[in-house]
């Protein structure tokens, strides 16, 4: 019969060892996980990238639903365990019991509150959990005035976060320097002006005495009378071992629960992980040492001698571009050297602590490719009396080795730590390539190297590319909840089964979800109409509401109005046309864009329709200021005025736009063709951009001034006008057709190369024809105005409410 | 027992999409599913109040357009790692019509 364990508290070191037990033997218990939180375990170490909104909570699940029910776990998620009856052996939680023959407490850590005035107002929050991290997120961080107590790694991490989200972040410090547990003096100077240039304020010696506010907290004060306005405060001054349950239960308790070197409490049937424990007067707060007990005590559940014995760990932050590592001892003292490297031009610092030749303790800030290689030095007590003169300059310097970027890690030896969160070396990571796992994922998964914090991922494919003597291939993922599909396969599926709307693609390539999310369906749309404009139906349901409504939504559920100006170009009857429909529909703000036209902010809904009406009375369309579609042609005026003007570029584009506006297009899509190459619109970050010369028409790609700025590349140059044009439309139909949903196109071209692009729409002519014709057949459908067809006297009234009870209620 | 009242036929709400019917306290988004189900939920999303009458319809849930907050439409609570709830309100479908709690008829401005 299986024995019965029952665990508290599913947090990572009681998850990694749940997959230890039952990898070793999947039959020996049955297993009950209560939790407080209402999930399952997750990757703490990922907060921060998701404060930052580089992840989803979603990225940095480690057990989802299935992972329990695939393993057969009683989850009791949600359900806080308040009772431990010993005698009975039975667990209580605020909902339910369970018996147990094991009992395995995980209950982590508290963060430590500050006992100052105010600590308790709205306003103030810590930083350890989802909800910790969503209740930020949810303050609305953007021009809010953060102050975050506590510069150790949980805080400045929390402040980076903060900072990323558009807040105006304080770090109040108590100590000289920040992180003093894991730098020295020198690498927190260099760190706090890495974090002042990204706007974060840094106050360090500062003791907070209050936090203020009326009902929220709204400053912080310190003793020296400072005081920081602050919106939010973030707590981040230390933790201290979640003991609460072990104390009713009347185990052994010091600082932590106290265990012994097979991980079991003073109760023979009770065991204890992580976080909340105490082994040998020490306190874990890192996650190496964390999977080490999850190691150990999987192997006392199952009858196993094994023995924790901690090591020393490293500690990288994750704060992206503050590269820093620091591992063991760096306090100065008798008998100890120093070997230090400083480039105070590139903001580098090494420091290098040395005991009877051998390295005591490391300490690197702004380049620290060689911190396992130093760490590797440490963890074996090598003597290194022989390579002392240039040791500091890392492994590529031994012994002669050419200055190849890979030769650091070549020169590494089999047994040097690479990940070290979950303690994995090199030698297993070029085993688990060589035994077929190509793929960062596959490695990932067999030996779970960069899966936890991620900042050794780049180590790791450096590991792989030794290995397979190549570049490491990103494994495909699918496209997204609903499917294991990529876009590449979907598209290709739509074609090869002749898959014509969406309720077909869903069945027949299995999605998991009834209908779809709203992420792959505005994708299906696209790719459906693309491949048959003659035979799909638009649908408009499964289109972001902005293509749905035809205008851009504003935060408000208002929208803006943007009709199109072809070229840039317009008369003075439009711009009265737009000056009367500004007035009759009382709309707020009037603003040229940067596509040169204009935009009519704040307008409601139910007027969109008959400001439309009014619009195209003047002969003024939509331009698609919306849309995953074709947006703008801009223009300069070009050799009708321009004393520089080559060739006639308003003219060329207008008729650009003419010939392409209302196609759907992966992403928006941006020209720009200048006169000359003074280049006054700008055409040379566009996705397509023209620059006119003396002898013809320069014509280049793939450029982007967004969130990425990147120059166009040279795709053609021609003397005649219609043969660039023709060059165009290939270009952008070929877009249509291969790229993925919402790349744009320097993303698209990246990935299948400019060459490839050149050999379809410039070189081989009849390609190039057969897209122009295919965007012909697809335009004959979609090259009309989505005003004119929505506010005729049958549609404008799906656009206002379906009911009023306003005015029932008054009648 | 709940009273009803008549907002309009079901046709006039596409599937997979939704209308609003205006109250003296806010607006109602009135959804109808592939399936032609019926849900009434406040229009507001209790994360940045945005209209979730213009989000896209998936099974029984909605998303939010403005930051792709995901609710159930049966209970109104927000999906995945989410948290919050939007109000949901009784409704049903009548030989072709669309009956809302007439309660919302009658509720005066707060």
């Amino acid at each position: 019969m299986k024995k019965k364990l029952v665990i508290i508290g599913a947090g990572m070191a009681s998850g990694r060892m749940l997959e230890h037990l039952l990898e070793a033997n999947p039959d020996a218990y049955d297993v009950t996980l209560f939790n407080g939180e209402p999930r399952g375990n997750y990757n703490r170490l990922m907060l921060s990238p998701v404060l930052s909104g580089e992840k989803t909570y979603d990225d940095i699940v480690t057990h989802d639903d299935d992972w329990y029910a695939a393993h057969g776990v009683d989850c009791r998620f949600g359900e806080p365990v308040v009772h431990i009856d010993r005698d009975r052996r039975i667990v209580h939680s605020n909902l339910s019991s369970a018996e147990y023959d094991a009992l395995v407490i995980a209950t982590g850590s508290a963060p430590f509150i500050i006992p100052v005035v105010g600590k308790e107002l709205p306003g103030v929050v810590t930083y350890r959990d989802l909800e910790d991290t969503n209740a930020m997120i949810d303050a609305g961080m953007a021009g809010k005035e953060a102050v975050v107590i506590g510069g150790g790694l949980l805080g400045l991490e929390a402040a980076a976060g903060m900072a990323a989200r558009g807040a105006k972040v304080t770090v109040i410090h108590l100590m000289g320097h920040l992180m003093e547990r894991q730098l020295d003096p020198a690498a927190g100077y260099l760190l706090q002006k890495d974090l002042e240039r990204r706007g974060i304020t840094v106050h360090c010696k500062g003791a907070t005495k209050a936090i203020m506010g009326h009902g929220q907290a709204e400053a912080v004060l310190l003793e020296d009378g400072t005081v920081y306005p602050a919106d939010l405060v973030c707590m981040a001054v230390g933790i201290r071992p979640e003991t609460r349950i072990a104390v009713d239960a009347h185990l052994e308790v010091e600082r932590g629960i106290t265990v012994d070197d097979t991980l079991r409490t003073s109760d023979p049937h009770i065991f204890a992980l992580g976080e909340c424990v105490e082994h040998r007067k020490q306190l874990f707060g890192l996650v190496a040492p964390l999977y080490d007990q999850a190691k150990v005590l999987a192997k006392t559940l199952l009858g196993e001698a094994a023995e924790f014995q901690p090591v020393q760990t490293a500690t990288k932050l994750k704060v992206t571009g503050c590269d820093l590592f620091s591992a063991g001892d760096f306090a100065e003292g008798e008998g100890r050297e120093d070997i230090v490297f400083r480039d105070p031009g590139r903001g580098i610092y090494k420091r290098l602590v040395l005991e009877n030749d051998r390295i005591i303790g490391v300490v690197m800030y702004g380049d620290t490719a060689d911190g396992s290689w130093f760490y590797g030095l440490m963890k074996d007590g090598a003597d290194i009396r022989e390579m002392r003169d240039t040791l500091i300059f890392g492994p590529a310097f031994q012994g002669g080795a050419a200055p190849d970027p890979m030769a650091a890690v070549a020169a590494l030896p089999p047994e040097a730590e690479i990940c070290g969160c979950n303690g994995v070396c090199k030698g297993t990571i070029v085993q688990a390539v060589q035994n077929g796992a190509t793929t960062l994922d596959a490695v990932r998964a067999c030996t779970k190297a960069s899966g936890s914090c991620g900042t050794c991922t780049g180590l790791v494919k450096q590991v792989m590319a030794l290995t397979l003597g190549g570049a490491v291939v990103e494994a495909p993922t699918g496209m997204c909840k609903c499917t294991d599909h990529t876009h590449e396969d979907v598209r290709r599926l739509i074609t090869s089964m002749g898959l014509k709307s969406i309720p077909a693609v869903l069945q027949e390539l299995g999605w998991k979800t009834v209908g779809g999310c709203h992420s792959c369906r505005p994708a299906l749309n696209f790719y459906l109409l693309a491949e048959w404009p003659l035979d799909y139906q638009d649908d408009r349901q499964s289109r972001f509401v902005n293509e749905r409504n035809h205008a851009n939504i504003q935060k408000d559920g208002t929208y803006s109005v943007v009709p199109r100006m072809w070229g840039g170009v317009t008369t003075p009857a439009e711009l009265r046309a737009i000056a009367d429909a500004a007035d009759k529909y009382n709309v707020p703000m009037v603003k040229v864009t940067g596509g040169q036209r204009i935009d009519l902010l704040g307008v409601r809904k139910e007027d969109l329709p008959h400001m439309w009406a009014d619009l195209n009375e003047a002969g003024l369309v939509s331009g698609h200021a919306y849309s995953k579609g074709l947006r703008t042609v801009k223009t300069c005026v070009g050799s009708e005025f321009c004393r520089f003007g080559t060739q006639d570029s308003t003219g060329l584009g207008i008729r650009l736009e003419k010939l392409l506006w209302g196609s759907w297009t992966p992403h928006k899509v941006k020209l720009g063709v200048s006169g000359c190459p003074r280049n006054c619109a700008e055409a040379t970050c566009k996705d397509v951009g023209v620059i006119c010369v003396d002898s013809g028409y320069q014509i280049s790609v793939a450029g982007a001034a967004g969130m990425e700025l990147k120059e166009t590349e040279a795709l053609a140059a021609t003397p005649s006008e219609d043969e660039a044009v023709e060059i165009i439309t290939a270009f952008v139909q070929l877009y249509r057709e291969s790229a993925k949903y919402l790349d744009r196109p320097y993303k698209w071209v990246a990935k299948v190369g400019l060459d490839w692009v050149k050999d379809r729409v410039v070189a081989d002519l009849e390609s190039r024809r057969a897209l122009v014709a295919r965007f012909e057949i697809s335009q004959s459908v979609y090259r009309k105005d989505p005003w004119a067809e929505h506010s005729t006297t049958s549609e404008m009234p799906k656009w206002a409410p379906l009911a009023d009870l306003t005015l029932e209620a008054a009648e | 027992m709940t009273l009803f009242v008549d907002i309009g036929a079901l046709d006039d709400i596409p599937q997979q999409g939704a209308r609003v019917v205006k109250t003296a306290q806010g607006c109602i988004a009135v959804f109808r599913t592939a399936d032609d189900t019926v849900f009434a939920l406040d229009d507001r999303c209790p994360h940045k109040g945005g209209p979730l009458s213009e989000g896209i319809v998936h099974g029984t849930s909605v998303t939010c357009p403005l930051h792709n907050w995901v609710f159930d439409m049966n209970s109104g609570q927000a999906q995945g790692a989410d948290q919050g709830m939007v109000r949901t309100y009784p409704i049903r479908v009548e030989a072709g019509r669309v009956l809302i709690s007439a309660r919302l008829a009658t509720r005066k401005a707060a």
